[in-house]
Order: C-alpha cells, then sequence, then structure tokens
C-alpha cells in the first residue's frame, strides 16, 4: 500500500472504522476496519465492485450509520460525539435520490436552505444562486417528477451544497446517466473542487475514479486493499501489460512464456486471457508473437495496454472490477 | 425553538405537497359525502331499532369522524413509506435539523387534513338533519386532533420500521379494523352481548368515541368526556414519544 504523501491537512481520517449487521443468516461484517486520511480540497474516489462496502463506510461518516467501532474525525468533528456539527459541515447526495417528485426543484433547495438555518430571504438566494450554477433555471419551478436523470442528479447535488459545506459525499453520482450527463456531472464536480470543497465520492467505475480523483482508495470486501494516486497505484502493477488470447489450453502457454526472461508475472483470471506483466511492452510484444510462433501457439488476439485500475484491482482481488460493473 | 421552527417548516412543506395532488383532496371531500348519502338513509330505521334515540346523524356523525380520525391517522405511514424511497427522509436526516420536527411537522399536517375533513363533513350533514351545537362541534374536531395525534405518530413508528407498504398494509388493517369493531362506532354497543361489551370498554377508542358523542350534542357533564379525553391524551403523548424515537435513530 502506497503511504500517504502530500496531505497536510486531513478533512476525513477514520482508525479502524468497523460496521457489523446483524442478519437471520448471522453477523455480515460490511466494514472491517477502514482507515482512510482525506485531504482538504482533493477529490476523493473511493472505488469497489458492488457490495464492498463503499456505501457502508459513507454513510458512517454521514453520520447516517454509526460505527460498529473505530474512530473518524470529519471536517473537524469528532463522527461519534460531534454528529451534530459534523451535519452543519457536511453535505451528502444519497445514490436514490433525494427529491419529492411533487416539490418544485427550487422549493427543495429552499428548504434545504432553511433545514441548513438559512433565513428565508438568504435561502432563497442562495437557491437561485445553486439553479444557476447548475444550470437548473428553467426546470426551477416545475415538479421534480418531470425532470431528466441528468436533471434529478444535479438538483441532488444542488441540494448537497447549499450550506456551502467544507465536505460533500457524493455517493454513485452518475451512476445509471448517459455519457453526456456522466460528462456533465464530472464538470460539476471538477467546479466544486475549484471552490475548495473536498469531495468524497464513491464508484464502481474505474474511468470515474481515473478521470476525476486526485487519490483513491480501493475496497473490496470491507477491507481496503489499495490507496494512493492513480499513478502511484498503477505503479504497483509492474510495468506493462500485455493480454493475450490463445487457442487451446492455457497452461502449456504460461509454462512457456513464465521462462521468457521479460515477462516479470503472470496473472490467470476468471476470463479466457492470460496477462503478461511486461518491462517494456513495445519491445516485448513482437519477441514474444515470434516465441509463441515458434513453439506452435496459435495467438486469436494480443493487446498492449498500460496497466490500468483494472490490472490495479486483480492484482488486489484476483477478479476484475470490469466483470462487476458490468454485471451489475 | 429549533424544533418548532423546523417542524413548522416541514409542516408548511408537507401540507402544501399534500394539497398539489389532487385526488387526496377529492377523496377527502368525496368519501364524507359518500357516508352522508349512501348510508345516511339507513341510519334513522337502524338506530330507532337499536333503541339509541335521539337524533340519527348525532349520534352517527361523532362516531363516523372518529373513524375517519383513526383511518385517516393510521394509513398516514404509507406516505412515509414513500418518502423513505425516494431518499427524502434521509436526505432530511444528514442535515441539523431537529429531529422530532420531522415527525411533529407531518403529524400536524395530519391533524390539519382530518380537523377540516371533520368541519366539512359536519357543516355538508347540516341539511340532512344534523342538529348542530357549535361549541360541541369545536370541541369534538379538538378530540379529533388529539386521536389523529395517536394514530398518525404510530403508523409513522411502523413505516419507518417496516420500510414497505407490503408490510405496513395488513399491520395497518389488523390493528386498527378490530379496534373500530370494538368501539362501538357503527352500531351501539348496547346491542351487544355481555362479553363483547366487556372487551369493548377495555378499548380505549370506546371511550373516545363515546366522549366525542357526548360533546358533540353538548352533553358536557357525561363522565365519558373526561375519561375518553384523557386516555387519548396519554396514548397522544406516549405515541408522539415512540415515533419521535424511532425518527431519530440514526441507524433506522
Amino acid at each position: 500500500m502506497a503511504a500517504p504523501t502530500r496531505i497536510s491537512t486531513a478533512v476525513i481520517e477514520t482508525t479502524d472504522l468497523r460496521r457489523t449487521f446483524k442478519t437471520r443468516g448471522g453477523a455480515i461484517e460490511a466494514v472491517q476496519g477502514v482507515d482512510l486520511r482525506v485531504g482538504a480540497g482533493e477529490i476523493f474516489g473511493f472505488l469497489g465492485p458492488n457490495g464492498a462496502g463503499k456505501t457502508t463506510t459513507l454513510r458512517m461518516l454521514a453520520t447516517l450509520l454509526s460505527p460498529t467501532s473505530g474512530e473518524a474525525t470529519v471536517a473537524g468533528a469528532d463522527l461519534r460525539r460531534e454528529a451534530q456539527l459534523v451535519r452543519q459541515r457536511i453535505g451528502y447526495v444519497p445514490q436514490g435520490g433525494s427529491t419529492d417528485p411533487a416539490e418544485t426543484g427550487r422549493g427543495e433547495l429552499v428548504l434545504q436552505g432553511r433545514l441548513y438555518g438559512m433565513s428565508k430571504s438568504d435561502a432563497t438566494a442562495r437557491a437561485a444562486d445553486v439553479l444557476r450554477t447548475l444550470d437548473l433555471e428553467a426546470a426551477a419551478d416545475r415538479a421534480t417528477g418531470t425532470y431528466s436523470g441528468g436533471m434529478k442528479r444535479r438538483l441532488d447535488v444542488g441540494l448537497g451544497i447549499v450550506h456551502r459545506p467544507s465536505v460533500l459525499f457524493l455517493d454513485e453520482p452518475t451512476t445509471g446517466l448517459d455519457p453526456q450527463a456522466r460528462a456533465r456531472m464530472w464538470d460539476e464536480i471538477r467546479a466544486l473542487r475549484e471552490l475548495g470543497t473536498t469531495v468524497f465520492l464513491t464508484t464502481h467505475y474505474l474511468e470515474e475514479a481515473d478521470a476525476l480523483a486526485d487519490r483513491l482508495a480501493i475496497i473490496d470486501q470491507g477491507r481496503i486493499v489499495a490507496e494512493g494516486t492513480s499513478d502511484e497505484l498503477k505503479q504497483q502493477v509492474a510495468g506493462d501489460v500485455i493480454t493475450l488470447g490463445v487457442e487451446g489450453p492455457r497452461d502449456r502457454v504460461i509454462a512457456l512464456a513464465g521462462g521468457l526472461p521479460f515477462v516479470r508475472e503472470i496473472g490467470e483470471h476468471d476470463d479466457d486471457l492470460i496477462r503478461l506483466y511486461v518491462d517494456r511492452g513495445e519491445t516485448a510484444m513482437p519477441q514474444l508473437l515470434r516465441f509463441l510462433d515458434s513453439a506452435g501457439v496459435s495467438t486469436i488476439s494480443i493487446a498492449l495496454n498500460k496497466p490500468s485500475l483494472d490490472d490495479v484491482f486483480l492484482r488486489q482481488t484476483g477478479r476484475s472490477l470490469r466483470d462487476d460493473a458490468a454485471a451489475a | 425553538m429549533k424544533a418548532l421552527r423546523d417542524s413548522l417548516l416541514i409542516y408548511r412543506r408537507s401540507l402544501t405537497l399534500t394539497l398539489r395532488q389532487p385526488v387526496w383532496i377529492i377523496m377527502g371531500i368525496f368519501q364524507p359525502i359518500l357516508y352522508l348519502v349512501l348510508f345516511g338513509p339507513l341510519l334513522e330505521a337502524s338506530t330507532k331499532a337499536a333503541g339509541a334515540g335521539g337524533n340519527a346523524f348525532n349520534w352517527f356523525i361523532p362516531g363516523l369522524l372518529v373513524q375517519i380520525a383513526v383511518f385517516g391517522g393510521a394509513f398516514v405511514g404509507f406516505g412515509l413509506v414513500a418518502e423513505l424511497r425516494n431518499g427524502v427522509v434521509e436526505r432530511m436526516r444528514v442535515t441539523p435539523m431537529s429531529r422530532s420536527a420531522m415527525l411533529v411537522g407531518r403529524s400536524l399536517r395530519d391533524v390539519t387534513i382530518l380537523v377540516a375533513q371533520g368541519a366539512l363533513m359536519i357543516v355538508l350533514a347540516i341539511p340532512f338533519g344534523l342538529h348542530l351545537d357549535p361549541a360541541g362541534s369545536i370541541a369534538l374536531l379538538g378530540l379529533l386532533a388529539l386521536i389523529g395525534l395517536v394514530t398518525a405518530p404510530l403508523s409513522y413508528t411502523a413505516a419507518l420500521v417496516l420500510k414497505s407498504e407490503d408490510a405496513l398494509a395488513p399491520v395497518v388493517q389488523g390493528i386498527a379494523l378490530p379496534l373500530l369493531l370494538l368501539s362501538g362506532i357503527l352500531l351501539p354497543m348496547a346491542l351487544a352481548p355481555d362479553w363483547l361489551r366487556f372487551i369493548a370498554s377495555l378499548n380505549p377508542l370506546t371511550h373516545a368515541v363515546d366522549a366525542s358523542r357526548a360533546l358533540f350534542n353538548g352533553d358536557w357533564g357525561n363522565v365519558e368526556v373526561p375519561i375518553g379525553i384523557g386516555l387519548t391524551t396519554i396514548l397522544a403523548i406516549g405515541a408522539v414519544w415512540l415515533a419521535s424515537r424511532a425518527f431519530s435513530r440514526a441507524n433506522a
């Protein structure tokens, strides 16, 4: 695991945070000791497959769920002892929406501002402000039930930032959005960072974590398996990745390729492909092809990639995040 | 102070949203009219047969209003399940707003609607031959509000625990129906065999119904008035306390 670097002030800091759910089938340890440090003003990505414990962690940090054990400080307040202070300083955008279909966008924003203690005139002015920022002015006085998915999501974000929180939690902010609306949401999130807001977002999209997050943590089965910047994490995966598809049994090819001097590591996963981790992909690939030819292996496909976050995840967990995201 | 301010915010919001649903308003007006037109004509004959004496509508209307308060209150949980599902409740839980205001604001909305429905029903019953006692009517509406403060918070508590309409429906029906049958709302308990009358006397709703009839007809000295109001007040305090706790539980 990469050492946390360059974090001057931690806005979120957790120590051995745990959460166990009791069900009829026994206790489920959804979060099994999470240690995190999120610095002021960064976009922190929390990446993991569905059911990994992302939302449970997020709900604990947002005071919606009390931790079974462990400590956490959020926005300068103690999560357990100063929950009310935490609530005043954070914004939280839940995964499944947060608006009443009969209320207007403006109505929701004004109420939200007032629930955070603003006066009526302040809340009204701030609502107009947020509607303008999120380009929802035209729909402001329509019931949210008539909004498109992207508009609804932007309004959810608006509700999370009405009171200018120093930390904003976003749970799967782009799940279910079309590519255009997703790109739009990314821009909004980056704009929040420009304003100095710390953004903590969960996602199961690799591209999202890669494109947005200054630093990220990968969680699997309730545990953090890797943490750092996207580049730091990728460097943990040795060199480049050659993904190989062959005819016939993989075992023989793996045994053969394992003897090659430039292959540092071989990954075999539940898809039918073989992953060779090599130092310099561009010189390794022609050599590999010649070698496979002479050994009588018929190659179906071959691809050279710089390591992705998926390779990081694969290496740490033995499973592909992409399969999970596709299945979700 | 903060709790009061937040309660009023939630009250105004939920009332506005309810009034934006024309179906509910139409149902709220139509239901009393149905009772008056389709059930009213049966009343006079049957109350005479039961030996209840006096004006049939003056006997029936208070009971009917209590029934509307019980069922109207009992069903408010369904609206909360919808709010849970669309994320509104969770969104409010993340704000520093008063937890009890989430309950109080919504319950006051429910009580407002009950009282408006009750007042409408009383006015509509006048042409059918109801003898109106203004002070008694106002007292009755006050008791209805109190009954609503028992049933609505209990319904919200059940909704917060069960979180689904499918689970909530049998619970609401299973509790409200026997309470109602055992309260003498539909027919005078004077007709009941002794064992049934005994069970009914243990039902707080029976006393609320008796108190509502006495109040409505200006029979202020009736012993059921303090009993009915006292029992209902105690239950309302308990229900509001229970439901406030349900709203403030972080993990619900």
